[in-house]
């Protein structure tokens, strides 16, 4: 169980538990017609954004998302509420509502941005990782990639120039198994995307990303490495989605009863609980707690989202400069 | 006696006073430096028309060289902009913006609109932009309309040494992504410009002459072309006021309105295709506000619809010239006295 305290794996948990319970509200909540827009939902890879975030300082340490960015925030610590009055494009939002679930984010958090372009993060990541390096904050910067993203060129420059001028980058490819509706499997012909760090000159690894503590253990040597100068490293998370591409997607390229069997099998939060439970660090009490506050804090935020007025007329001409 | 500085030098003046002043000021791009890693001599290049040379010497921890990664090094300027330090990043030739445009008008225009307000992403990206070099379809176009187009960038188009480096200092001073673009065939230009910093603040025109007849509004190098125009035509008693905006965006339309009221005739002159580019916008802002001032149609004096092409006969007419600006303003004000 790593070196984890009580505290961390009870934070550890109370994060994925609240993106869980974030996009399954959502998914409902986008069904009843209650927000427009894209909407890509993380439910099922939770492990990954808290494995990996839980270890990152808030002020130094800087990620970029994908598409599929709620998760990435919620583990970076931005607010749930501001989150969710962004998606619902209200007043409060953590964008003023002119984000939304495509683009939200948060700098003061060091959270650089769900991407609606595949590809987008992994050379802004380069450029604050190298503002880590040259301003000597000890920091580390991490690109979120699917395995859509592993294919964009964007990603290949960025890994060779991380690893060219040594930065404190790490490049963590969430292979979900599918881009948009394109298989992995077909669309990267490597097999592995772990397989390419080798052509970049840096470490990579695959892991089991449904593992909370798997992910948390390469996240850390790969965080580690960084930390002290020894350039980047590349990881892959093996792991499953639980929705479509978007909310909408019919799924129809998806197999019979995959996600279900994938919920009952490989579900990462299962997989935590019974781990700990196990070893007897937590018990199933302490879960069921977590368990109802999420939920509690989860309806607050809909609730305060629903009742939120929309953005008034004079935002759609603010923010567009610093000075103009 | 007054220095002069060629606009080359104008550039590698203002850099080296910025990064100076603020270590956060770092220069990146393709052979900036020149040589890294390589058997011979660092700062081999400075650019591949040596704008830069010298600089990584004096500044080697704020000078760096990337690979041939036009995505990966300017998306990483974009990133680092946001996250604390101040880039001066080279896209060398306007042309490669094919290559890493999302960065720039996906990423770095659009991070303090869809963040709230939150994004501060003070970037310059200096390109060469311009024909006469013979350098053909891909490395010779002008496309700063392409970048003035999007909202959340700045575009500076600098017609001298003076300007160019009051331009970049403000440029690299300014919060917001700024396009920097510099005509290659101006770099050997040489006039006066003053040792120490000073900025030339954006959305401010320059009016380089005075006149009662036409309004000449150019761009870049083509400034230059203007003002040999209205030299050539006062000595058939025509005035030009010639009006440089210096920036695409912001846009001085105000300047441009002022005269236009009190000349009654336009000739834009861009050096980029007609269709949708500032000849056209300037037009329509002036048809819009100051129609009823209007005496005659508006001229435009730009490049053809087609790519740049090579051989230089064909070159040559391609490119707008002192001649076609003057036949643009005596069209017009033959017209007028008709």
């Amino acid at each position: 169980m790593l070196q984890l305290s009580r505290e961390e794996l009870l934070q550890a948990y109370r994060r994925m538990k609240t993106i869980r319970e974030f996009e399954e509200r959502l998914h409902v909540e986008f069904g009843n017609g209650e927000f427009p827009g894209f909407v890509h939902l993380y439910a099922g890879e939770e492990a990954s954004a808290v494995g990996v975030c839980q270890q990152l300082k808030e002020d130094v340490d800087y990620i970029a998302s994908t598409h599929r960015g709620h998760g990435h925030s919620i583990a970076k610590g931005c607010d749930v509420d501001a989150m969710m009055l962004e998606i619902f494009g209200k007043q409060g939002g953590l964008c003023k509502g002119k984000g939304g679930s495509m683009h939200i984010a948060d700098l003061d958090k060091g959270m650089m941005g769900a991407n609606g372009i595949v590809g987008g993060g992994p050379p802004l990541v380069c450029g604050a990782a190298l503002s880590a390096k040259h301003l000597k904050t000890g920091g580390v910067a991490i690109a979120f990639v699917g395995d859509g993203g592993s294919n964009q060129g964007t990603t290949f420059e960025a890994m060779n120039l991380a690893a060219v001028w040594k930065l404190p980058a790490i490049f963590i490819f969430e292979n979900n198994g599918y881009a948009e509706s394109t298989a992995s499997s077909w669309s990267v012909a490597s097999g592995d995307i772990a397989k390419r760090a080798d052509a970049f000159g840096m470490p990579g690894k695959i892991v089991n990303g449904h593992d909370f503590f798997a992910v948390y253990e390469a996240a850390k040597e790969a965080i580690d490495r960084a930390r002290e100068g020894e350039g980047p490293s590349l990881l892959e998370f093996k792991l499953n989605r639980y929705y479509g591409h978007f909310e909408g997607d019919a799924q129809t390229y998806r197999g019979k009863d995959e996600v279900k069997r994938l919920r009952q099998e490989k579900d990462c939060l299962k997989l935590f609980r019974s781990r700990v439970t196990e070893t007897q660090l937590l018990d199933e009490r302490q879960f069921a707690e977590i368990d109802d506050e999420v939920t509690g804090l989860i309806e607050n935020a809909v609730m305060k989202a629903k009742a939120a007025p929309y953005p008034t007329a004079a935002e759609l001409h603010t923010d567009v400069y610093v000075s103009y | 006696m007054a220095r002069k500085l060629s606009f080359r030098n104008a550039v590698n003046e203002a850099l080296a006073l910025e990064m100076e002043r603020d270590s956060r000021v770092i220069v990146m791009g393709e052979d900036v430096s020149g040589g890294t890693g390589s058997p011979g001599e660092t700062d081999a290049w400075g650019g591949p028309f040596g704008v830069t040379k010298g600089l990584s010497k004096r500044f080697p921890d704020q000078v760096l060289d990337t690979p041939i990664s036009e995505s990966g090094f300017i998306g990483a300027a974009v990133g680092a902009a946001a996250s604390g330090l101040r880039p001066v990043a080279e896209l060398m030739f306007v042309d490669f913006m094919g290559v890493c445009f999302d960065q720039i008008f996906n990423q770095a225009a659009k991070f303090r609109y869809m963040f709230g307000g939150k994004a501060t992403t003070p970037v310059v990206i200096r390109c060469m932009i311009g024909g006469g070099y013979r350098a053909a379809a891909q490395h010779s176009q002008i496309l700063y309309s392409v970048f003035t187009h999007i909202p959340g960038l700045k575009c500076a188009v600098p017609s001298s040494p003076y300007e160019a480096k009051g331009l970049l200092i403000q440029a690299i001073r300014e919060d917001d992504p700024v396009m920097f673009f510099e005509h290659k065939m101006l770099y050997d230009v040489e006039e006066e410009v003053p040792e120490g910093a000073y900025t030339i603040p954006f959305g401010e025109a320059n009016l380089l002459r005075e006149g009662k007849d036409v309004t000449i509004v150019a761009l870049g190098r083509m400034v230059m072309l203007a003002m040999q125009a209205a030299d050539a035509l006062a000595k058939d008693k025509i005035t030009c006021d010639v009006i440089d905006p210096r920036t695409t965006s912001p846009l001085d339309v105000d300047t441009i309105l002022d005269s236009v009221e009190n000349t009654g005739r336009l000739v834009v002159v861009d050096e980029s295709h007609p269709r949708c580019s500032m000849a056209t916008d300037i037009a329509a802002l002036v048809a819009q506000e100051a129609f009823d001032a209007l005496k005659a149609p508006i001229q435009m004096v730009t490049a053809p619809h087609t790519p740049v092409p090579f051989s230089p006969a064909l070159e040559d007419l391609y490119l707008p010239s002192a001649d076609k600006i003057s036949a643009a303003v005596r069209k017009i004000r033959q017209k007028a006295a008709a």
